[in-house]
């Protein structure tokens, strides 16, 4: 199904920034089979930390998957970034 | 003080508490030793890194402490992985040191090289690759916090062996890491959890591993006492009530007895906690427990709502939870819901054919337990003899009764004896095990030699897989296929050729007499008990289906 058809939600997360850390977040996603339809992550501020944003489905599941990406030592923040949907239209634009 | 950073992770390691730690050094790990070798720590050599990962479990679940094992890179971390694995699943606070290759060789495909910290992500509540000598000084306190904190869990330290070798110029050590405050709760919500609990007609508690790790043992008691409400326990749950109190129940789910899963589904309010409404407990989760309400107490957010909505969900330690909601519920007898529960205990009770054979597995169960003292430690391996142990062992005590839940690792049981040995010198420890499980990690019988530990091993010997077994006749048209040993050892002949003093209760007139010698022994001891392949624990809840629907196969497991 096309992105457009079904409802996301995206999720802005602040993290530790290591080299691990993007495997500890994607990884909770595949185990859970819960699909990442996009992400964009970037250092923020003295970059010890990053931003991270995630676009995933809208569904019932998607509570428990906060609640397990909480439980992760290296988020320091979770919330939910309805205004920052426009950023994956602006990414889309470069990838062909 | 100039140091290395192998001998600045012992004396964090030393300042934590730690005094034992269960391992096997490698090439990449040998700077550690090095250190460990003048540090205050003593060392146990495992036989296989999997030994050594459940060797420390034993420790960390006998005694609610985090407990630390060693391995090397490569293979010594993959080794170490399913030890690792079944501490997450039944949270428990292990923190796991392996050895790295240098970092400049990180990444080449060098010898003994694996990517220990990608292997360990989804098994572990947390892992580190340290990257620098001074990184140390966080890390190993942080690995202490995370692994005690709220739900404990494993902690993996993965460590290059520059970092090792690196020297340091340490001015002062960092405190020693230790849990976080539980989370705060509300105190309404414990208001309306005693109202809710006073309301109720026919109340039940469930309680797992949760009550054992906040010691509210006697808080759970005094409740239920006091409001007359029974007390189920899951697996892991075992021991937190005294298998004799009048409120208990035993365990529920898909071995329980038939009337613990009856008074279960008659319930209007089902109070759970410190438990994950796993599946081997609920059966099929939307019959479970059809007609109650839930109270749900939990330490880990996670699970409240994961499997089952609760009506009321309280993030908290169980202990302080129920330390304050104790005093606010009406103490009432509840007669009418006891009597009820006294009827379908009498109707329909645990039947235990053999129990007074020591040939059969009811038989062996109980006369170890009348030959032990209360207060023994009790592991297991996993299948049949899990059940049959979990169905009719006296426990008495939290603490007492160490087994595999969540992951089911047939191998547990006799390095966690060793290690609850090792923590408890002074306590009996026997570990129930089946053939089938004991081989896969019957190399620790060299450490239970070597140690000289007080391990009875009673070996439940069907020559079988016997759970694969059972589920095979009853669920598979008796198409038996790969769960019977065609070759059978003789492990009376092989714990002998450890070191390990035998005894054989198929070649004697006089099982129960032998058996006490046995037990009475000093040091390592197994017990080979053969008992009939044909012997199928129930009852059963077929998988999938829902706890009401138990196969009885009482009049079966009497032939």
């Amino acid at each position: 199904m096309p992105l457009s058809d079904r409802p996301t939600a995206v999720l802005r997360l602040r993290v530790r920034n290591h080299p691990g850390v993007m495997s500890h977040v994607c990884g909770l996603f595949a185990r859970r089979a819960f699909n990442v339809d996009g992400i964009v992550c970037l250092p923020i501020g003295d970059g010890t930390c990053s931003a991270i944003l995630l676009l995933v489905p809208e569904d019932a599941r998607l509570e428990q998957m906060m609640a397990q990406l909480r439980k992760l030592e290296d988020v320091l923040a979770i919330d939910r970034a309805p205004e920052a949907t426009s950023v994956f239209a602006g990414v889309a634009a470069h990838l062909g | 003080m100039q140091t290395t950073g192998a001998a600045l992770t012992m004396r964090l390691l030393e300042r934590q508490g730690i005094r034992l730690i269960a391992g096997i050094p490698g090439g990449a790990s040998l700077p550690l030793y090095d250190a460990l070798r003048s540090s205050e720590i003593r060392h146990v050599l495992a036989r296989h890194e999997q030994g050594a990962g459940f060797i420390a479990q034993g420790m960390a679940r006998a005694t609610g402490r985090a407990a630390v094992c060693f391995g090397t890179s490569g293979p010594g971390a993959t080794n170490l992985l399913t030890a690792i694995a079944d501490a997450r699943l039944d949270s428990i606070p292990l923190v796991a040191v392996t050895g790295q290759v240098p970092q400049a060789m990180i990444g080449t495909d060098a010898f003994q090289e694996i990517d220990t910290y990608g292997l360990t992500v989804p098994i572990t509540k947390h892992n580190f690759l340290v990257r620098s000598a001074d990184e140390l000084l966080t890390v190993v306190p942080e690995a202490f916090r995370i692994a005690t904190s709220g739900r404990p869990g494993p902690v993996l330290i993965d460590i290059p062996k520059d970092v090792q070798l690196a020297a340091i110029d340490v001015e002062r050590l960092p405190e020693p890491g230790g849990p976080d405050p539980a989370p705060r709760f509300s105190h309404d919500d414990i208001g309306r959890a005693a109202a809710m609990i006073d309301a109720a007609q026919r109340p039940v508690l469930l309680v797992g591993a949760g009550i054992i790790g906040a010691g509210a043992s006697p808080t759970l008691r005094r409740l239920a006492e006091k409001a007359s409400i029974p007390v189920a326990s899951t697996l892991l749950g075992l021991g937190a009530m005294p298998h004799d109190h009048p409120r208990f129940l035993g365990m529920v789910g898909m071995h329980a007895a038939r009337f613990t899963n009856l008074v279960l589904e008659d319930c209007d309010l089902l109070i759970a906690l410190g438990i994950r409404f796993d599946d081997r407990a609920t059966g099929k989760v939307a019959e479970f427990c059809p007609n109650a309400r839930v109270i749900h107490v939990d330490i880990d957010p996670s699970e409240l709502g994961k499997i089952r909505r609760p009506s009321l969900g309280i993030v908290a330690d169980v202990g302080e939870a129920l330390r304050a909601l104790e005093p606010r519920v009406a103490a009432t007898p509840r007669t009418s819901w006891s009597r009820h529960v006294a009827t379908l205990q009498a109707t329909h009770p645990l039947a235990t054919p053999g129990a007074d054979d020591p040939l059969q597995p009811y038989g062996i169960v109980r006369a170890t337990a009348e030959l032990l003292p209360d207060d023994t430690i009790v592991t297991t391996d996993v299948g049949q003899h899990q059940m049959w142990v979990a169905q009719a062992y006296p426990f008495t005590f939290p603490r007492q009764w160490l087994t595999s839940g969540g992951l089911g690792t047939m191998g547990f049981g006799l390095p966690a004896a060793i290690g609850a040995a090792l923590a408890h010198p002074g306590r009996r420890v026997v570990c129930f095990s089946g053939d089938g499980s004991l081989l896969m990690n019957l190399q620790e019988l060299a450490t239970a030699a070597e140690e000289q530990v007080d391990v009875k091993i009673v070996l439940m010997n069907n020559a079988h897989l016997g759970l694969v077994r059972q589920q095979q006749e009853l669920f598979y048209g008796a198409r038996f296929h790969a769960s019977r040993f065609h070759a059978q050892p003789d492990f009376a002949a092989i714990a002998r050729g450890f070191g390990i003093a035998a005894v054989d209760l198929g070649a004697t007139t006089s099982p129960y007499d032998r058996l006490a010698e046995a037990l009475a022994m000093p040091g390592p001891c197994l017990v080979n008990v053969p008992i009939a392949e044909a012997a199928n624990v129930y009852p059963m809840v077929p998988p999938g289906g829902a706890n009401r629907d138990m196969i009885d196969g009482g009049c079966h497991a009497a032939q």
